[in-house]
C-alpha cells in the first residue's frame, strides 16, 4: 500500500559537507534509480533516490537545500521517520559499457546502479561532479568496488577542472559506451542527452520535479507530454526526454507555475 | 448501432467520461495526455483561484485500505498564468470545463469572465473542496451564498455552468435545488469526503493538514446515494464522480440517474487508460442488454 511505514532510523553517515545519508531498516526489494517518499513526521514528506540497499536496510543521501531537508539533517540514530515505497521506474541495465555521470548529490541516485552493473560484470566508467573537493561524496566506495572513477570539479580542488558533462564528452569520444546513465543539475543532463541522441547513444537520465501525492494522480510533479516523475519516472531515456520540451528549461513550483533553469 | 455519446446543456461528449478536478488538471500538457492517451469524453481543469496557491506540505495524500486520502490545499498556479495552460489544449477535440474556487460572489464572477475568456466550454464551480479554509466546502453548505453566486455567474458569463456538490451537506438536495432555481445548468455529485486517518504508530494524523477528503472506492456508494437523491429532486443534468474504477460503478451512476460520470482517483487504481475502458465496457454492456443509447437505462433505478 502506498502509505508511509514508520521506521527506526539505525544510523547516519556524514557523506560530506552539509551531506548526509539516513539508513533505516526496511525489507523491500529496490530497484536500482527507484526512490522513497521520506517523511519527517509532522514537517514534510519530500522523494528521495534509494542510495543503499542491502536485503535488511535501505537508505538515502541528500544535501541540505531548504527547510524539509535542514529536518532531515536533524533526524538522528533511533528517530523515527516514514517510508513510502520503493516508487518510480528506476534504471534499465542494457550496456556492456556503460558511463555514469552524477553531478552533486545526483550520484545518490545512480550509485546502487553502478554497483549492480560492476556485479554484473558490465564495463563501468563514472564521473562525478562537484562544485570542489570538499563536495565530492562515493568516490572510495565506488573505487572499492572497482569502478573506473574520474572526478571533475569547477575549481578544479580535484581532477578535471570544469564541468562534469566536459569531461563526460571526453570520455563518451575515447570509450564509445553502449549506454550512458546520469543523474544531476538539469542543464548537465541536458547536455549529456543531447550529446548522447546525437551520438545515437542509448541514455537514461534520473529527473526531479516537486512531488505530493506521489500516487499518479495529482500531476505536480509532470513534465513533457504529461510524464508523471513519481509513476511515469523518475528515469527517462534520452528519446522521451528530446520530446519534452521543458527539459533543461523549466520547472514548476508547489503552485505548479514554471521556474525556469538558470545556469 | 450502440451510441455511448451524451450531452450535457448543449456539449458533446463523445462518451460519458469525464476527468475530474483536481487530478493532472494544473498543466496544459498533462490534460492533454488524458484526452489522447486516455480517450476521456470532456476534461475538467485542477480548480483554479484568484492568486498562486501553493498548497499544504506534504504528506499531501496517502493510500489507505478503500481509497485515497487527500488534502492538497487547493493548490494552482493562478487564473493569470492558466491561460497559458489551456492554450496547450487547443485543437484537443474534446470539451473542456474550467473549475474555479473563490471565497465570495467577487472572485468566483472574476474568475467565471477569466476561464469564459481563456474559451472553455463550460465551468464548473467548486463548492465542496473538504478542506481548504474559506473556500469549497465552507462556501457550499451556506445556501444564500450558494444562491447569489451562481446568479451572479449565470447573469456574467454565457457558458454553461456545473455545480459540484458535497456529500458532506446535511442536505445536497436543498442545495442542489438552490443551484437549479439560480440557473445552474448540470450538477456534479460528489465530492471527496471529509475525512481523517490517525497513525497508530505515530499515534498522530498522517496528513500534514490532519483532516482531508476521501476519495477512491469506499467512496462509491455515498456518491450513488447523493446522485440517486438529487436525481428524483431535481431536472437538470447530474455528472455522478466518487470512487469510479470500472464500466460496473460507471452504469451504476448512470442507472441511479447520471447523465455522465467523472473519474479522479481511478487512474490510481487502472491507469490513464481507465477512459477507455469504462467506455468499452459499456458499449458492451448495452450491446447484450439491448440498449442504444445512455439514455435508454438512465435512472431506471429510479423508477
Amino acid at each position: 500500500m502506498n502509505y508511509p511505514a514508520i521506521v527506526r532510523v539505525t544510523k547516519t553517515i556524514e557523506e560530506a559537507e552539509k551531506v548526509k545519508s539516513i539508513l533505516f531498516r526496511l525489507e523491500r526489494e529496490v530497484k536500482p534509480g527507484q526512490f522513497f517518499m521520506i517523511l519527517v513526521p509532522g514537517e514534510d514528506e519530500i522523494p528521495m533516490s534509494v542510495s543503499y540497499a542491502t536485503n535488511l536496510e535501505k537508505g538515502i543521501t541528500f544535501k541540505v537545500v531548504g527547510r524539509a531537508t535542514r529536518k532531515l539533517y536533524e533526524v538522528e540514530e533511533g528517530s523515527v521517520i516514514g517510508v513510502r515505497g520503493p516508487l518510480g521506474n528506476g534504471f534499465s541495465l542494457k550496456g556492456k559499457n556503460i558511463l555514469f555521470v552524477g553531478g552533486g548529490t545526483g550520484i545518490a541516485s545512480i550509485v546502487l546502479a553502478i554497483e549492480r552493473a560492476i556485479k554484473e560484470n558490465r564495463k563501468c566508467k563514472v564521473v562525478i561532479g562537484a562544485r570542489n573537493e570538499r563536495e565530492i561524496i562515493f568516490e572510495e566506495r565506488l573505487r572499492r568496488q572497482g569502478a573506473e572513477v574520474y572526478i571533475s570539479t569547477d575549481d578544479g580542488s580535484k581532477g578535471f577542472k570544469g564541468k562534469a558533462s566536459d569531461l563526460a564528452l571526453k570520455l563518451i569520444e575515447e570509450m564509445e559506451p553502449d549506454q550512458v546513465i546520469t543523474c544531476g543539475p538539469e542543464k548537465m543532463m541536458k547536455k549529456i542527452v543531447d550529446i548522447c541522441n546525437e551520438r545515437e547513444i542509448y541514455v537514461e537520465a534520473s529527473l526531479e520535479r516537486f512531488v505530493k501525492c506521489a500516487l499518479g494522480i495529482c500531476g505536480q510533479c509532470v513534465m513533457g507530454k504529461g510524464l508523471r516523475i513519481c509513476t511515469d519516472g523518475p528515469v527517462f531515456d534520452g528519446k522521451t526526454l528530446a520530446g519534452c520540451a521543458d527539459f533543461g528549461v523549466f520547472r514548476r513550483d508547489e503552485s505548479g507555475k514554471k521556474v525556469y533553469f538558470h545556469e | 448501432m450502440v451510441d455511448i455519446s451524451v450531452r450535457i446543456s448543449g456539449i458533446h461528449l463523445k462518451n460519458p467520461t469525464i476527468l475530474a478536478s483536481g487530478i493532472m488538471g494544473s498543466c496544459g500538457q498533462a490534460l492533454r495526455r488524458i484526452a489522447e492517451e486516455g480517450g476521456v469524453g470532456a476534461l475538467v481543469t485542477k480548480s483554479i483561484g484568484k492568486e498562486p496557491r501553493k498548497g499544504y506540505p506534504n504528506p499531501t495524500a496517502v493510500e489507505l485500505e478503500c481509497g485515497i486520502l487527500n488534502a492538497m490545499g487547493l493548490p494552482n498556479p493562478g487564473i493569470d498564468a492558466f491561460g497559458e495552460e489551456l492554450k496547450e489544449l487547443e485543437g484537443v477535440g474534446i470539451p473542456v470545463i474550467g473549475s474555479i474556487f473563490g471565497k465570495d460572489v467577487e472572485e468566483f464572477v472574476f474568475l467565471a469572465k477569466k476561464m469564459e475568456g481563456y474559451g472553455v466550454d463550460a465551468l464548473e464551480i467548486n463548492m465542496s473542496c473538504p478542506h481548504a479554509k474559506g473556500y469549497g466546502l465552507e462556501v457550499g453548505s451556506d445556501p444564500d451564498l450558494v444562491e447569489e453566486i451562481v446568479r451572479k455567474i449565470k447573469k456574467n458569463v454565457k457558458i454553461p455552468l456545473f455545480v459540484k456538490l458535497s456529500a458532506n451537506l446535511t442536505s445536497i438536495v436543498d442545495i442542489g435545488k438552490v443551484a437549479e432555481k439560480e440557473g445552474a445548468d448540470a450538477l456534479v455529485a460528489i465530492n471527496s469526503v471529509k475525512a481523517m486517518k490517525i497513525d497508530v504508530d505515530l499515534m498522530k494524523p498522517i496528513l500534514y493538514n490532519k483532516i482531508g477528503g476521501y476519495s477512491g472506492k469506499g467512496i462509491k456508494p455515498i456518491g450513488v446515494r447523493c446522485v440517486y437523491e438529487l436525481a428524483k429532486e431535481v431536472k437538470i443534468p447530474i455528472i455522478g464522480v466518487g470512487g469510479i474504477t470500472d464500466w460496473r460503478d460507471a452504469v451504476e451512476y448512470i442507472l441511479a440517474g447520471a447523465r455522465a460520470v467523472q473519474v479522479g482517483s481511478g487512474i490510481f487504481y487502472r491507469g490513464i487508460k481507465i477512459f477507455r475502458e469504462i467506455s468499452e465496457g459499456i458499449r458492451k454492456w448495452m450491446m447484450k442488454r439491448g440498449f442504444e443509447k445512455i439514455d435508454d437505462f438512465r435512472g431506471l433505478a429510479l423508477e
